[in-house]
């Protein structure tokens, strides 16, 4: 099931010197990734979607993004700069979106490029698969059809809702679309030029460096928007007074729930937002009970990418203000046209990875599936979480595997010892033939 | 290998829970995700029909190599006749389900479709029971 030789790359990382080993982060974790071992949180990597819950719900910061630092303008002869729309939600309104721009140019970019611009692009080209005038794509791709701009819902898929593949819009997302266009449209054969995506999210950084749905990223580095915001605030002063943005409200929206939805402008249309959500909703869907509906923009984050495990406002406060931002410009952008980007599909289709096999032998899978079944009949359905495993369900998994004690349940280890003790007793009970008088 | 389900009468909140918990036998077991789709319609639309009509009943998931069996078996109130049951459009849910989204007359034509067979046996005044029958493409190997 796995792809040959493709190692699980993914950008949520672990700082053990801030770890306690508290089990809060396996709890949270909707894939199920974390463990607890050694008193440190592992992830395994296979199944990390690259959501970001641990890092927004670690109580002592220790779950970070590997993302790359400002230093990294260092390699290349022409850097540019391009933020994703949630950036401006972090600023307070009264800062203008060119200030940005310019705080941006001030901390050392010589260019900037709106990924917001790309959306309306992704827009453009999904309203054209819709409508089913999009060539080279498939024929009949079952509806509704499933947004694929966040990057945590497009692993959620493949690895839980393999079945869904197919509903996936298989057009490259925003950022992607983005770079492109920088580097083949605006510095076509050019070189040193180094284009560095200012991100919300880990998601974005596991997209940069190993995507789905195409083989290279034109992204050359990505930096978290929580490490550039304390620079480019301080930055803001010496932005220049040229107005410099070109995006649209519609591009702009994007970063929030229903901004994708409403730019495509289909009213049968679902927009879900937080990681939950998301499961929630892709399970009415796989269980056929959405009927009728053509689209699904689905965002991990709450709010959407305004809520971001890297962004550093709340999601709800930022949503408002983009909103606000959003309906005060033209709906698209305005001062340039960019229609001379080749096709927007995906150079290769995502397979299914399930997270969840037991074995590739079914008949192994089915035997360990009893194993498990039965061991969790003998732990005590507390999920305590003690074990390091976020359920009991879980533990069993992970021992049926191989990776975890049937002992590591603290109730079955006092059982066990219970049980050795009455065992001792009855030892000493017995004497010596010699010894046992009336 | 089987797995046995209660699905309750009394919560509606809770009606999809057997399908969702089976799914993820069939998805640890690496079963194709097209199979797993059609065994999620049709068990659940077969769940959904248990709790509306019901008041809930037993589902029972059989494994094999070769096929996932599934029977609902429930003590309602039956179904005088199936052939009209069966028509798409056709419907007896009350009002409040219709507008849940739900009793559109569309489970059971919606399980036929997603299953290779489907039985339909019913006695009225004692129950009903449904059999869903789907195949596995390939026995043995993980595809």
């Amino acid at each position: 099931m796995s792809p040959v030789g493709l190692p699980y790359f993914h950008s949520v990382t672990l700082d053990p010197d801030r770890c306690v080993g508290c089990t809060t982060c396996i709890k949270q974790c909707p894939s199920e990734a974390i463990r607890v071992r050694k008193g440190k949180a592992r992830i395994i990597a296979e199944r990390c979607i690259d959501c970001g819950e641990c890092i927004r719900t670690c109580p002592h910061g220790a779950k970070k993004a590997v993302s790359d630092s400002l230093s990294a303008l260092g390699d290349f002869r022409l850097k540019v700069a391009m933020p994703a729309p949630a950036l401006f939600s972090q600023f307070e309104e009264s800062i203008s979106i060119d200030r940005i721009l310019g705080g941006l140019l001030a901390l050392g970019f010589d260019e900037v490029f709106e990924v917001a611009e790309a959306a309306e692009l992704v827009t453009a080209a999904t309203k054209g698969l819709m409508e089913g005038r999009m060539a080279g794509t498939p024929d009949a791709q079952p509806r509704p059809l499933v947004s694929s701009a966040c990057p945590a819902v497009v692993k959620l898929v493949q690895v839980r809702y393999p079945s869904l593949i197919p509903n996936l819009v298989p057009l490259l997302p925003p950022m992607e679309v983005a770079a492109r266009y920088v580097k083949e449209v605006l510095h076509p054969g050019e070189s040193g030029i180094g284009v560095f995506f200012i991100s919300p999210c880990a998601g974005k950084v596991t997209a940069a460096r190993a995507p789905l749905g195409y083989e290279k990223s034109a992204v050359d580095a990505v930096i978290g928007l929580k490490d550039i915001y304390l620079p480019l605030r301080a930055a803001l002063g010496k932005a220049g007074k040229k107005p410099i943005s070109h995006a649209g409200g519609a591009g702009l929206a994007w970063a929030m729930s229903e901004g994708e939805s409403k730019a495509l402008g289909e009213r049968r249309s679902i927009s879900v937002d937080g990681i939950a959500n998301v499961i929630g909703v892709l399970e009415a869907l796989e269980n056929g009970k959405l009927k009728g509906i053509q689209y699904i923009e689905a965002l991990a984050c709450p709010a959407g990418c305004v809520g971001g495990p890297l962004t550093v406002e709340n999601p709800y406060i930022s949503r408002s203000r983009l909103g606000n931002r959003a309906i005060s410009l033209m709906p698209t952008a305005t001062s340039r046209s960019l229609g001379c980007l080749g096709s927007l599909a995906w150079d290769n289709p995502i397979l299914p990875r399930s997270s969840r096999l037991l074995d590739p032998d079914m008949l192994r899978a089915m035997i360990m599936l009893e194993e498990i079944e039965h061991l969790v009949g003998q732990l005590p359905g507390l999920d305590c979480g003690s074990c390091g495993s976020p359920t009991c369900q879980s533990l069993a998994e992970d021992v049926v595997r191989g990776n975890a004690l049937e002992t590591d349940c603290i109730f079955r280890l006092r059982e066990t010892v219970r049980e050795l003790a009455g065992r001792l007793l009855a030892l000493e009970e017995l004497k010596p033939p010699g010894l046992d008088t009336e | 290998m089987k797995y046995l389900y209660t699905v309750r009468g009394d919560d509606f909140a809770r009606a999809g829970k057997a399908s969702t918990e089976f799914k993820h036998v069939l998805s640890q077991l690496g079963i194709d995700p097209a199979v797993i789709k059609h065994s999620s319609v049709a068990m659940y639309e077969a769940e959904i029909n248990m709790v509306i009509h019901a008041g809930g009943g037993v589902a029972e998931a059989d494994l094999s190599p070769e096929r996932v069996l599934i029977t609902m078996r429930d003590r309602g109130p039956g179904i005088p006749d199936i052939d009209l049951a069966m028509t798409e459009g056709y419907s007896t849910a009350p009002e409040w389900i219709r507008e849940l989204g739900f009793g559109a007359g569309m489970g059971l034509p919606n399980m036929r479709r997603n299953a290779d067979e489907l039985k339909v046996e019913s006695v009225v005044g004692e129950g009903t029971t449904v059999t869903i029958l789907i195949r596995l493409p390939t026995a043995g190997e993980g595809k």
